[in-house]
């Protein structure tokens, strides 16, 4: 073990660039910000406010991503990830400042009074309209506010106890009983942070974020989609991170085996993406009912078009046939590449989802968008190298270490 | 029929049967196979066997599903004998998505299947030489094809060497035959068991 070079340093150029994008990035976000966002002009606010939304909740999701995969691998008792695992664990830190962007930005709708972004803001409007009226249990400012600050807090707090939890297995060597012990814990705090994770991702916090845009529209299979769509990217996050460490000569014992099913991850949740995609697309089309068709109409016939079916070429197509074969998902440039292409193919998604309701009449995919998202990618850059740095790479004492290390695909 | 002689070596544990497989292959002799009670992992790696091209037959077969039924479909719902249902377009390909999916998953599941069978010889009645009939319990049993150069008791003196707790030397049917087991002597012949 001694011979491992289990600690990161992070590279002088990781920081300059990390400062760079960020600093382009808020360039361009205090721009938009001065130009649009304060701008007098509703739909220039709309513009701005809504890039800024889908940025900061797709980069939250898919950070916290990496959590629900530590949990659930947990869960499951896998031993193939623990020679990785402080990879997601550091991309799940990420989580409480992302999550407070997020926070931040939704407030700012709230109590900004935004009935522009979340038409049920407007009181008059809710009273007018029956549907939003019988929806008002669940699409009102408070309630948003009470779950979105518990959603944003717990994902933070739970993943947090979990990180505490993994620190013990740097510091005190295990015999089977404290082993055993450390597991059940383990098993315990993943198990409430699946719980929650369900309640929110898997159901109401999508609904509450993206889904209410179209105040009148619903679909169950929204929250499903976006949860496909956020784990499918963050396994891409987790993929390049990976690779990115062993080709700095790090993560000795991670291998093309480990490789090979974080790539089967990707290449598995994008065609369950696309049967979620599908199954939210066929019933709405067959069924052709106007309250329902009203999602898909300038998505599919109207300017919206070419994202939407670049989206399915981009998150279907590519990952069903450039990632099928077993050689590709142990070929780390090929997994590099797919991993770049998915990762902007669902934030293209997410584009799609937010800004292809709030501006139905044409597609503005600019310089805005493009710099809110450098800004995220320098913060996360910078903010998951540093926590990389903190803690060894390789929890040595983990019990299920050397399953790890023996791993075979 | 073309019988062949082969020496078999028993081995009571995974952990003694894959530095023997080494030693073997490296000692040049040609395994004809290793029969174990269960799958045992790396075996193949370290036996050299190359891999499987299973699932590109398997790819190949979903394809066939795949373009069988768009063709089909979209001939028999445009051309042949077109509907109006529920005043969707003739080419309705939302709707046809999931036969297409299911044909493809069929043709696929079945083909590889049965090439799966070929493969490994299996059929109903098609038969093979068993070289052991603990092989399908508790032992690992490593058959190795002898060659007329092969000096046999050499073959299972190094064996034993390498931990096998038994060993024998069988003349036995390579490939597979039709019949039944009941009706065949060859599963019991020429065996002569020798302890380690």
């Amino acid at each position: 073990m001694a011979s491992l070079r289990t600690q990161f340093e992070v590279p002088g150029k990781m920081k300059t660039w990390s400062y760079a994008l960020i600093g382009v990035g808020l360039v361009a976000l205090s721009y938009g910000m001065v130009t649009k966002g304060f701008s007098s002009d509703e739909h220039e606010q709309v513009h701005f406010w809504g890039t800024l939304m889908y940025n900061s909740i797709f980069w939250t999701l898919i950070c916290n991503a990496s959590m629900f995969f530590i949990c659930v691998t947990t869960l499951a008792q896998a031993g193939f990830t623990q020679s990785f695992r402080r990879i997601p664990e550091a991309i799940s830190t990420m989580v409480p400042i992302f999550g407070a962007i997020t926070f931040a930005v939704l407030m700012y709708i709230i109590f900004g009074h935004k009935h522009h972004i979340y038409h049920w803001l407007d009181a008059e409007a809710v009273a007018a309209d029956p549907i939003l009226r019988g929806k008002a249990g669940f699409l009102n400012p408070t309630f948003f506010v009470i779950w979105t600050t518990a959603t944003i807090g717990l994902w933070s707090f739970l993943g947090w106890r979990i990180r505490q939890l993994s620190k013990q297995a740097d510091e005190v060597e295990m015999n089977n009983e404290t082993g055993a012990k450390f597991i059940l814990k383990g098993t315990v705090r993943a198990a409430l942070f699946t719980v929650w994770f369900g309640l929110t991702v898997g159901s109401t916090i999508p609904w509450l974020w993206m889904m209410s845009i179209d105040a009148h529209w619903y679909s169950t299979m929204y929250s499903w989609y976006t949860f496909a769509s956020s784990f499918v990217a963050g396994m891409s996050l987790v993929a390049l991170w990976l690779i990115y460490l062993k080709n700095k000569g790090y993560m000795e014992l991670t291998s093309q085996e480990h490789l090979h099913d974080i790539g089967k991850f990707m290449f598995a949740f994008s065609i369950f993406w696309t049967y979620l995609w599908f199954s939210q697309y066929m019933l709405i089309w067959y069924a052709n009912i106007p309250e329902e068709t009203v999602y898909f109409k300038h998505r599919v016939q109207g300017p919206y078009k070419g994202v939407f079916f670049f989206n399915l070429i981009i998150n279907f197509l590519c990952p069903l046939l450039i990632l099928m074969k077993r050689s590709a998902k142990r070929n780390y440039t090929l997994v590099t590449f797919m991993a770049v292409l998915i990762i902007f193919g669902h934030w293209i998604d997410f584009y799609q989802m937010v800004m292809g309701s709030l501006m139905k009449e044409h597609v503005e995919l600019g310089w805005l968008d493009f710099g809110i998202l450098t800004f995220f990618v320098g913060m996360m850059i910078l903010f998951v190298g540093k926590s990389l740095a903190s803690k060894p790479l390789i929890p040595k004492y983990h019990p299920y270490l050397k399953e790890s290390v023996i791993h075979q695909v | 029929m073309a019988k062949k002689k082969f020496v078999v070596g028993c081995f009571d544990d995974e952990a003694v049967l894959f530095p023997a497989v080494k030693k073997v292959r490296t000692a040049g002799f040609k395994i004809h196979d290793v029969y174990t009670p269960f799958a045992v992992h790396g075996l193949d790696h370290a036996m050299g066997l190359r891999e499987t091209s299973l699932h590109t037959a398997g790819f190949i077969y979903g394809i066939t599903g795949t373009s069988t039924a768009i063709s089909c479909i979209s001939w028999i719902f445009t051309k042949d004998w077109p509907l109006n249902i529920g005043g969707k377009p003739h080419f309705a390909l939302p709707a046809w998505i999931p036969i297409i999916f299911e044909l493809t998953v069929l043709f696929a599941a079945v083909g590889m299947v049965l090439t799966f069978c070929y493969l490994c010889q299996l059929a109903p009645f098609v038969k093979k030489h068993h070289f052991h009939a603990r092989a399908t319990d508790d032992l690992f049993v490593m058959v190795i094809e002898c060659t007329d150069k092969t000096n046999v008791d050499d073959l299972k003196a190094f064996l034993q060497n390498n931990g096998a707790v038994e060993t024998d030397v069988q003349i036995a049917e390579e490939g597979w035959w039709l019949g039944r087991y009941d009706k065949d002597e060859m599963r019991f012949e020429n065996k002569q068991i020798v302890a380690a």
